[in-house]
């Protein structure tokens, strides 16, 4: 692992977002409207069920921070695009650069943009809401290393289906977290939820956040052993993608796709 | 450099009976040969005869169905990233990010490429390559000349041991054409870094290669000094003994 080559990639991408406000804007402008949107949701709700509710930390908290995990998803998503949109693989792929390394570049790439968006987003709910991330304490940060997590194995793993697809593979990714939360209990306790999508969510890393966060709100204690099975599955399943990633790629490589990209599939 | 003062040099990539085949179809069968060092090895053939799957299979782009491919005596199989850290490329259909500038692109592939001072080689490069007014343009924006001229200029970042370049003037004007090549040629004679060079420009092929590979439906049908090659089947010149290979190979004389 060589980690100059890895913040090639990471600087490629900081170029990219820092001389064109496109991107900066594409970072922060639906965060801000899903902020707003759910702020004045719990701000009405407040008013109507009254103040023993806390609604803000309930539902604006739980958009807030779920977001984070779709940005880390994307963070790495999207930087993969930027080399497709360039037809960069070539350039990239016959030269001295891994394809772990690449993958670690895109990872960086995803925190810098995703923590940058995060606090941007933060100070706007605590602006606009009073919203107050340290309400939940110290757990938040437990809860969103799970999340973390859980959105670089969906990063990586949606890199792979557009290395195995094509660009137009694209369409499949946006979707992926608006796909998992109903299952993972974003707005709402897991519980109420039918069997068997408990059963699905059980194996969803995410599902160990939310309730964990509304557990803290109503006064509850940090469940540790919650925290650790949501940690050993976003692993497992960052391990995972990996593996399906490192599959594609070598099957890319095999067909010629790599180097045919725009092609969309190689048989 | 002639082919024999080149002979006893330790060669800077070996390929050997490398094949490509997609499922029925065969595009590269078999083919072996070597470049060494300060020598410029042309390889011609017609449309789809296999030199840009050669190249990509060279590249580490593309995985052979048979054979192997050794630089500087590493296989790229196995030491991808050792082999690839002294190579370098320009191809017609690898163009540079047009959405960042020449400088930035540079010190992106620099940083890739592992050179040491950087900076001053990038200015290096700008200069040698009379980038200098675009230095802060974005590729996008330049004539494909110019984006030819960036896409050498990364070519030539490490000072690669071996070069392989795909058409590299094919944009070109022939002014600008005829100062790359005599870049390359320098390049070639004063470091230690042989060249695989790919051209449909026989007049080109001519002048700058040491050494030509005739590349007929996936194999090599002809190898030989471009000057004295053509006379020795037959034609009249390099572009004769082309067209030749490309309608005719059959009618060749051997």
């Amino acid at each position: 692992m060589n980690l100059t080559r890895v913040y090639a990639i990471f600087i490629r991408q900081f170029y990219l977002i820092r001389d064109n406000p496109t991107r900066l804007f594409q970072m922060l402008v639906w965060g801000t409207v899903d902020i707003i949107l759910w702020g004045f949701i719990s701000k009405y709700l407040t008013s109507v069920a009254g103040p023993g509710f806390k609604f803000t930390f309930v539902f604006l908290g739980a958009v807030l921070i779920w977001d984070f995990l779709g940005r880390i998803m994307q963070g790495i998503t999207m930087s993969f695009m930027e080399d497709s949109w360039a037809r960069n693989f070539l350039n990239l792929f016959a030269s001295p650069l891994s394809v772990s390394e690449y993958m670690l570049g895109l990872i960086m790439t995803s925190v810098f943009k995703s923590v940058f968006s995060f606090s941007v987003l933060l100070l706007v709910a605590s602006m606009i809401f009073g919203f107050s991330v340290t309400t939940y304490g110290l757990s938040i940060l437990s809860f969103l290393l799970i999340l973390f997590l859980s959105g670089i194995a969906l990063g990586i793993l949606g890199v792979s289906i557009m290395l195995r697809w094509g660009p137009i593979a694209e369409w499949f990714i946006w979707p992926i977290p608006a796909l998992i939360s109903p299952f993972v209990g974003v707005l709402y306790p897991t519980s109420i939820l039918p069997q068997w999508m408990q059963y699905v969510g059980q194996f969803l890393p995410p599902s160990y956040v939310f309730d964990g966060l509304r557990t803290i709100v109503a006064g509850g204690e940090f469940q540790t052993t919650a925290f650790l099975t949501g940690i050993v599955l976003a692993l497992f399943y960052i391990v995972l993608a990996y593996i399906v990633f490192l599959r594609v790629y070598r099957r890319a490589v095999r067909t010629g796709l790599i180097v045919r990209y725009s092609a969309e599939n190689i048989s | 450099m002639g082919v024999s003062k080149t002979m006893n040099l330790n060669p800077v990539l070996e390929v050997v009976g490398l094949k490509k085949s997609y499922k029925e179809t065969v595009a590269v069968d078999g083919v072996s040969f070597e470049v060494r060092p300060n020598e410029i090895v042309g390889l011609l053939g017609p449309n789809g005869a296999g030199k840009t799957t050669t190249i990509n299979m060279i590249l580490g782009v593309l995985e052979p169905s048979e054979g192997l491919v050794r630089i500087e005596g590493k296989d790229i199989a196995k030491k991808r990233s050792e082999a690839m850290a002294r190579t370098n490329f320009a191809a017609v259909y690898a163009q540079i990010p047009g959405n960042l500038t020449i400088s930035q692109n540079l010190r992106i592939f620099g940083l890739i490429y592992g050179v040491e001072n950087l900076e001053n080689r990038i200015n290096d490069l700008i200069e040698e390559f009379e980038l200098e007014r675009f230095r802060d343009a974005k590729c996008g924006i330049l004539s494909s000349g110019e984006q030819t001229r960036v896409a050498l200029a990364k070519a030539m970042l490490n000072k690669p041991h071996l070069l392989l370049l795909d058409e590299p003037t094919a944009s070109l004007d022939p002014s600008t054409a005829q100062i790359i090549r005599r870049k390359i040629k320098d390049y070639a004679r004063n470091g230690s870094g042989g060249v695989l060079w790919t051209s449909h420009n026989m007049h080109e092929v001519a002048e700058v290669c040491d050494r030509v590979l005739f590349l007929s439906h996936g194999k090599i049908l002809l190898e030989g000094d471009p000057k004295t090659l053509p006379q020795k089947h037959g034609k009249k010149d390099l572009e004769e003994l082309f067209i030749a290979v490309a309608r005719e190979p059959l009618s060749l004389e051997f």
